[in-house]
């Protein structure tokens, strides 16, 4: 049996994994509060306290470690923001008093920015959220809702029916939504929000 | 300058300035150089009539250049530009002293921690540098030779807590010759060790290798033990302490007693045992602690006692074969005279309550590191047998909790140190006694100190699972089947990156050290400072771990912070050594440097009693003014600071030293040009 | 009458009806004025938190400008929903520890002509304020109609009792106040050990497999402690236990049937108040048959477990002085 020759091509050289150690900076600086990121010893008691670690990709500890590490791509890929509750079970026991849920807030919106998340089902329900808040000042459950679901969930929206339906006539939830009076204020001030958190970043 | 009255020399004395280069400690950062210059040629009219600057001036070289300049140009006073006087003061006051100058006559000011540590602009750096050369100047001027005190060394020592340190340091004095009063608030010497099962890494049975100490301290001919007393009162100073004593009623004759345990036996009245039995067994109401107490007498609970609240039972009394039940015993109040004092009151441990997601005292099955200990002694509430909290179920699986309570910022943010190698015998002994499946849960495995790796290596060995992860909760809510009726520990594994219910039947805390409840008014008593978490602080961390400011007084065992048996007994030799040097002396020499009322000027306001932390200001009511016992104080100042009236001043720091430096600092600021 | 602006939020107006129907119900009766917050904004729930920082809080904020403004007094901000309340308080307390982020968000403010001062108003929940302000022995007076005989599992959820940051709750973890406020209403309240637990959040929007879990162990620990009912202080936490209910029930083939009120409609029941007045109808999960022990049924007399022969068990630890603590917490709060 003869062995095929070696290909002319040199072989490609194994990819280097890039640190970025500019990211645990980043991350700190674009979190609301002091962040104590860096202050991190990897106990695991965040982990072991989230009630849905179980679809996690990762750990938010080792999420965190991944932040240290500069491993920005994997760690704003991961699906551990959008999964988190806001329990803050993770803050409070915390021996390090790390601010673990604003820390994924500020992941959840760097990952938006840079366009690296596998499912856009959580950023979409965040941002069709946002967009109600910012057209109307009020959140409108039924509009988010359908508008979600249809998006996402369009087999289980007839399942659903029955709970819409009783949220309706119960008048629980409203066809139309409201407006608050001061709406354009309102729009200024998030206009210029926006711009002063674009210099900032 | 301001004191410039257009002589050419202002003052009589003859000053020497010193810059040391602390290697580039201070040169990296200052001119050192030109501050010896700028000091020699700009400060002559103050009297500077050399400035020299040297690599090491704490080197016995550098020492030789002042003692050289003292003898050969005839200097009255020195200034030294280095570091800390903390660190160096004593050493360049033994070079004048050496050279024939009285060493009080000599200023240590401090350009590294106050100039070249904290600045890195070398101009500026160099500038401040002057200025503080130029305050030293100033105020050695206004300096006066002193001689310091001397005093006589009582050579009897107190004690304070009958535990493994306090019993190995009563026991070393009294070896030595000296008398000891031993001080212990419990009814019983032996303190926490005398609760444990074993003891790590050797698994020595605790008892075995305590009591025979705890005998030879009770029936040593030098050591009075004065058991449930605590110390009320601490007048005197090194050498000279008079410290007052309550002895607590026993309700019990120790002259008739004979420790026949009859009286315990009959007492009808059955509480909790909070102390020795950790709130796990019961005990009469007349109790020795355990059969191994030393001393053997007994004592009764007065507050839970039938007599003292209904007026009837006396049963004790009336079985007691040797009359020496006494209903009426009051407490003693007494003082005793010591030169020294060791403090051993040991620690408390972290109140388990406060982590409520591991659920103790709301689920039975989760008990506490001390729980445990009672739990597995052959002595203890069930004869030794490892069971639950029904008294009777084995175990199956259990799990232990590393670092509760401790290195954590929401209870105690400290290592307790002895909690791994606690964790890893209590596994040794569930497997060995139960054979049940065990898992220790921990962040990192602290096992340093000798033999103790080895002993993880032997708990490795013997099955033991280990989850790198600090659990989030213990609970009794299952989710699946195979969770029902158990605890369930719910942690990340770190190792492996995901969470893990583990189901067990019994949980124990590791639960930390901390300091006791009562340290701070123990640290005041004593004249004592604690540190930020409240254990007492040493007077050096590194070279000084058992004496503390307070001269005269010592400090061992975990009082000082957590450690193990090793280090508590290492600790209460040690002061005991310290103690020891003292007594040898016969007499001390105290620093002259210390404060003095103007009794005059006093008002009586009584700010400075307070405020020192020496206790070494005495109020006298009858002339309503305060006065400073000389020997007690440290010449620390804060009470001439405090005083409102000015009433206060200090020998080496008067309102005129003080006053006078200020303005030598000033000078770059306010006087002539400088320029660089 | 103790004065305070309300912040309702938008879930009291449609899905927490019935959480706000009964709080004007009880409000009078235990002398808790309150003023709403004129043109209040969403306060964005957990949702643009994630999206962008200064946006969010300055959202927030506006809320809390407002406030101020029409704040005539020293009064605090009560917010019954505890998204809400976290978030107001959440902003107050991150604008002080971290001043950068005030300058910010008081530049959008002033493009809309408001500014917030952090730190300028108390941010209280309103179990908070009942508890600490008006006090269990106010509340315990004006008890017409006992709940004895309901077992209620006490449900807080996570946004109330955590982070805290004003260290206003007796514990993170297993709190107590609620406890005491259903005990004072004559109910039997169970030691439910999730009360503090999470019930999915917006989970049910975007992995509902996951809350469906988290509402079924509620459920499922409630009925271990054979609770009647539940009761809980969150608009959030009783959507996704009773209006998910049913759709948890078929995903996982059970039968649960567990009624979830909120807290002012059991108060407001005790108060002697028309049922209809409190919101009572709009649940999902029926809370008739639970509602109808109140009242209706005297507790049986419980004949006590006979003493066992030998009781070889060793004695539990003593529970840490929660309530003396509290009674301090509450002088504390006066």
């Amino acid at each position: 049996m003869e062995i095929a020759p070696e290909s002319q091509a040199p072989p490609s050289p194994i990819p280097k994994l890039i640190e970025d150690l500019t990211l645990l900076d980043e991350v700190s600086n674009r979190t609301a509060g002091v962040s104590r990121l860096e202050m991190c010893i990897q106990c695991g008691t965040c982990g072991g306290s989230c009630p849905s670690a179980a679809d996690m990709d990762h750990t938010p500890r080792m999420l965190f470690a991944m932040i240290r590490a500069g491993m920005r791509k994997d760690a704003l890929m991961s699906n551990t923001p959008w999964i988190c509750v806001s329990c803050y079970h993770c803050v409070v026991r915390c021996p390090q008093n790390v601010h673990i849920a604003d820390v994924m807030y500020t992941l959840k919106g760097m990952a938006i920015e840079a366009k690296l998340y596998r499912d856009s089902t959580a950023p979409d329900f965040s941002q069709t959220f946002v967009d109600m808040v910012e057209e109307y000042g009020r959140s409108f459950e039924f509009g988010l809702a359908t508008r979600h679901y249809l998006k996402h969930f369009p087999l289980r929206l007839p399942s659903m029916a029955p709970m819409g339906f009783g949220m309706l006539t119960r008048q629980r939830m409203s066809m139309t939504p409201r407006r608050i009076k001061g709406i354009d204020q309102l729009k200024t001030i998030l206009k210029k929000a926006k711009e002063v958190e674009a210099v900032h970043e | 300058m301001t004191q410039d009255n257009g002589n050419s020399q202002d003052v009589q004395e003859r000053i020497g300035v010193y810059v040391c280069h602390c290697g580039t400690n201070i040169a990296g950062t200052v001119d050192v150089q030109q501050v010896a210059e700028w000091a020699a040629t700009r400060l002559k009219r103050r009297g500077v009539v050399i400035g020299r600057d040297y690599k090491f001036m704490c080197s016995s070289l550098g020492q030789e250049l002042i003692e050289n300049d003292i003898k050969e140009l005839g200097l009255t006073r020195v200034v030294v530009a280095a570091c800390s006087p903390h660190l160096h003061e004593a050493t360049f006051r033994n070079a004048c002293q050496r050279a024939g100058l009285n060493p009080y006559l000599c200023e240590l000011v401090s350009i590294r921690e106050q100039v070249s540590w904290v600045h890195t602009d070398k101009v500026a750096a160099t500038v401040k540098s002057q200025a503080v050369v130029s305050g030293g100047v100033e105020r050695v001027l206004r300096h006066e030779p002193l001689e310091p005190l001397r005093v006589p060394i009582h050579p009897a020592t107190l004690v304070v807590g009958g535990g493994i340190a306090g019993i190995q340091s009563a026991l070393e004095i009294a070896d030595a010759g000296y008398r000891v009063y031993l001080v212990e608030r419990e009814p019983s010497i032996g303190g926490h060790m005398a609760q444990f099962d074993k003891t790590f890494p050797t698994l020595d049975c605790s008892a075995c290798i305590l009591t025979p100490r705890m005998v030879q301290a009770g029936a040593h001919p030098n050591i009075t033990l004065l058991t449930y007393s605590e110390v009320e009162k601490v007048d005197g100073y090194v050498g000279n302490f008079v410290v007052t004593i309550r002895k607590k009623a026993r309700k019990i004759n120790e002259e008739l007693c004979t420790g026949c345990g009859i009286c315990q036996e009959k007492c009808p009245v059955k509480v909790i045992d909070d102390v020795y039995e950790a709130g796990l067994g019961y005990r009469k109401v007349v109790y020795t602690p355990f059969p191994q107490a030393v001393p053997k007498f007994p004592v009764m609970d007065v507050e839970n006692c039938t007599y003292f609240k209904k007026g009837t039972c006396k049963a004790c009394e009336k079985f007691c074969p040797t009359n020496a039940i006494d209903f009426n015993q009051q407490d003693e109040v007494f003082s005793v005279e010591v030169g020294n004092i060791v403090l051993a009151t040991g620690y408390d441990l972290f109140d388990a309550r406060r982590v409520t997601n591991y659920g103790y005292g709301r689920l039975p099955n989760v008990f506490t590191s001390l729980e445990f200990e009672r739990l597995s002694n052959a002595a203890g509430p069930t004869n030794g047998s490892i069971v639950l909290r029904d008294g009777k179920t084995v175990p199956k699986a259990v799990g232990i909790i590393h670092c509760v309570g401790s290195r954590d910022r929401n209870f105690n943010n400290y290592c307790s140190t002895i909690c791994c190698m606690q964790g890893l015998k209590f596994a040794h002994l569930v497997h060995e006694r139960t054979g049940a499946t065990v898992y220790n849960f921990y962040i990192d495995m602290r096992t340093a100190y000798k033999a103790y790796d080895e002993f993880y290596q032997r708990v490795l060995e013997e099955g033991t699972l280990f989850v790198r992860g600090k659990v989030a909760e213990v609970t009794d809510v299952p989710r699946i089947k195979d969770e029902e009726g158990h605890l369930i520990i719910q942690c990340e594994d770190t190792l492996a990156g995901k969470q893990r219910r583990i189901p067990v039947d019994m949980v124990i805390l590791s639960i930390g050290l901390q300091p006791r409840a009562d340290a701070k008014e123990t640290a005041k008593k004593f004249g004592l400072s604690c540190s930020a978490d409240g254990w007492f602080i040493e007077k050096h961390p590194k070279l000084d771990p058992v004496a503390t400011m307070t001269e005269g007084v010592y400090i061992a065992g975990c009082a000082q912070g957590p450690k193990d048996i090793p280090s508590s007994v290492a600790q209460g030799a040690a002061a005991a050594a310290r103690v020891l040097g003292k007594i040898q002396q016969r007499e001390m020499a105290l620093e002259p440097v210390r404060a003095s009322i103007n009794q005059d000027q006093c008002s009586g306001c009584r700010i400075c009693n307070n405020l020192c932390p020496f206790n070494a200001i005495l109020f006298h009511d009858d002339r309503m003014v305060s006065e400073i016992n000389p020997a007690l104080c440290q010449g620390c100042g804060t009470c001439v600071a405090a005083c409102p009236a000015g009433a206060i001043s200090g020998t080496a720091f008067s309102n005129e030293q003080i006053m006078a430096q200020i303005e030598g600092l000033m000078l770059l600021n306010v006087g002539e040009e400088i320029t660089l | 009458m103790s004065k305070y602006l309300l912040y309702p939020g938008c879930s009291m107006e449609t899905s927490a009806r019935a959480y706000y129907d009964s709080l004007k119900a009880i409000s009078g009766p235990v002398g808790l004025e309150l003023e709403e917050i004129e043109d209040w904004n969403c306060c964005g729930a957990t949702e643009y938190l994630g999206i962008s920082l200064t946006p969010a809080y300055a959202l927030i904020s506006r809320n809390l400008a407002l406030a101020a403004q029409q704040n005539h007094g020293k009064r605090a901000v009560v917010a019954p929903c505890s998204a809400c309340y976290l978030n107001l308080a959440k902003a107050d307390y991150y604008m002080r520890e971290q001043p950068t982020l005030a300058t910010h968000v008081n530049q959008a403010l002033a493009a809309g002509g408001l500014s917030y001062t952090p730190g300028s108003l108390a941010i209280r929940h309103l179990l908070d304020v009942l508890i600490y302000d008006i006090g269990l022995d106010t509340i315990k007076s004006k008890v017409v109609r006992p709940l004895t005989g309901l077992r209620v599992a006490p449900y807080l959820g996570c946004m109330v009792p955590r982070p805290d940051y004003e260290k206003r709750w007796s514990d993170h973890e297993h709190p107590v106040e609620l406890d005491l406020l259903l005990k004072a209403l004559g109910a039997e309240v169970i030691d439910f050990p999730l009360k503090t637990h999470c019930c999915g959040g917006h989970m049910t929007q975007i992995g509902p497999e996951t809350a469906f879990e988290l509402i079924r162990g509620l459920i499922v620990s409630a009925e271990a402690h054979e609770a009647d009912i539940m009761t809980t202080v969150c608009p959030m936490c009783q959507m996704n236990l009773d209006a998910y209910q049913g759709e948890a029930n078929r995903y996982f083939g059970s039968a649960f049937k567990m009624p979830i009120v909120f807290f002012t409609q059991l108060m407001g029941v005790a108060f002697g108040l028309d049922p209809k007045d409190l919101g009572f109808g709009l649940e999902l999960t029926s809370a008739r048959k639970a509602m109808s022990r109140v009242g209706v049924e005297t507790p049986e007399p419980q004949a006590s477990a006979p003493r066992p022969r030998k009781d070889s068990s060793l004695p539990m630890p003593k529970p840490l002085p929660t309530k003396a603590d509290l009674a301090e917490k509450v002088e504390a709060a006066k």
